[in-house]
């Protein structure tokens, strides 16, 4: 192999530029991100449907719910065990969920996806006022 | 066991006729996936056509309009002071502004003392909505009440419905709507950068058993909401005693809210 110590010096320095960001983030993880439950939620016990549904899928829940609200005029939602629940987010999940900072924001910013459900629907009040 | 002609065909007409159960099974799974888990609200107002009377001889005693404050403030509508970027969902304006093809066409009997009077206007839930026709999302739709109503989530801000309404209903957010709004209702959106909005007759209030909000705040009681197609109804009642104009009705679209004069 003609120029062999040249050629493997690059390619070991080739590799460790490609690691780089494995070892230099190692042992440096993000802390999982710890949504805070309410005093009001807790207080509610059950949600529309349990914990890891919601937590898996309540942004499909939310998007059949805006059509229909809007589209299909149904406002009632039959959520875990027969309880009914009024399908607003403003008026209903963030009645329990009262701070938009310490509950969707905790998970929404760890996977950086950014709804844009505030834009228009307003957060509670209490919430920003603390601050 | 061996099996003749005779016999597999008959196997084969039975299997495929199996098949004609799919789509009740299907129809249950979708049943059961949806439609069985949310209700209406048993209190919602039933409508077949919704319409708005406005008495401007009420309105001519007035000065301050509470319903036009009311709705606004209810529906988080921005007060922005330039004209051309305001939001209104209803407003006030003047004879020759709210009936212009009456007032130019010079043959008008009417008198002074009604062409002085303000007029409220606001969309007009047309029958034959231009704005849906153009609608390119179908953002805007006609419920089967005769609402035109704005799905927000789906406008994209073409402004094609602006175009088409001939009312001026729309209005056009040109930016953030949030800073202009004095006290925001906290029971109701805002709406965002580049969507268009407008009156919906208060659409949520009615689905949950409420009238609108401008008809409860009018304090003169010169606003008069009703179903046209129940012949009892206290519209239709007030249709048949009284003289009313429509804006542009001969354009064909079929407005919704009447004039009494």
């Amino acid at each position: 192999m003609y120029d062999g110590g040249k050629i493997i010096a690059g390619l070991l320095i080739g590799l460790v530029l490609l690691t780089f960001p494995f070892w230099y983030n190692l042992g440096k993880a993000a802390k999982l991100p710890e949504p805070k439950l309410a005093p009001e939620a807790q207080k509610a016990k059950q949600c529309v449907e349990s914990k890891e549904y919601m937590a898996a899928h309540h942004m499909q829940i939310l998007n059949k719910w805006r059509d229909d609200v809007v589209r299909k005029r149904y406002r009632i939602y039959i959520g875990l065990n027969g309880k009914e629940f009024n399908m607003s987010l403003q008026n209903e999940c963030m009645k329990c969920h009262t701070s938009k900072k310490e509950f969707c924001d905790q998970c929404h910013n760890f996977v950086d996806v950014k709804p844009y459900c505030w834009e228009c629907h307003l957060e509670p009040k209490e919430a920003k006022e603390g601050k | 066991m061996g099996m003749d002609r005779r016999r597999f065909i008959k196997i084969a007409g039975v299997s495929i006729m199996g098949l004609s159960l799919k789509p009740a099974v299907d129809l249950v799974d979708k049943l059961d996936a949806s439609e069985v888990r949310v209700l209406h609200n048993p209190k919602a107002l039933k409508g077949k056509r919704w319409a708005m009377i406005v008495d401007t001889r009420k309105c001519a005693q007035c000065k301050r309009c509470t319903a036009i404050e009311a709705c606004h403030h209810f529906h988080n509508v921005p007060q922005i002071p330039d004209p051309k970027r305001e939001i209104k969902w209803i407003w006030e304006d003047s004879f020759e502004h709210a009936f212009p093809e009456l007032a130019t066409r010079g043959e008008e009997q009417l008198s002074e003392n009604i062409k002085k009077r303000p007029f409220i206007l606001m969309c007009n839930h047309c029958e034959h909505p231009p704005c849906v026709r153009v609608c390119p999302t179908q953002a805007t739709f006609q419920r089967e009440d005769g609402i035109v109503m704005m799905d927000m989530h789906r406008c994209i801000g073409c402004r094609f419905c602006m175009a088409a309404c001939p009312y001026g209903s729309r209005s056009f957010n040109w930016m953030d709507p949030r800073p202009y709004i004095k006290k925001e209702n906290p029971e109701y959106p805002t709406r965002t950068k580049g969507v268009v909005e407008k009156c919906d007759f208060c659409a949520e209030r009615i689905d949950q058993g409420l009238l609108p909000i401008c008809v409860e705040a009018c304090k003169s009681k010169a606003l008069i909401f009703g179903d046209l197609g129940d012949p009892n109804s206290e519209v239709n009642r007030i249709l048949k005693e009284h003289f009313t104009l429509r804006r542009k009705a001969e354009l064909g679209t079929g407005p919704q809210v009447y004039y009494i004069i």
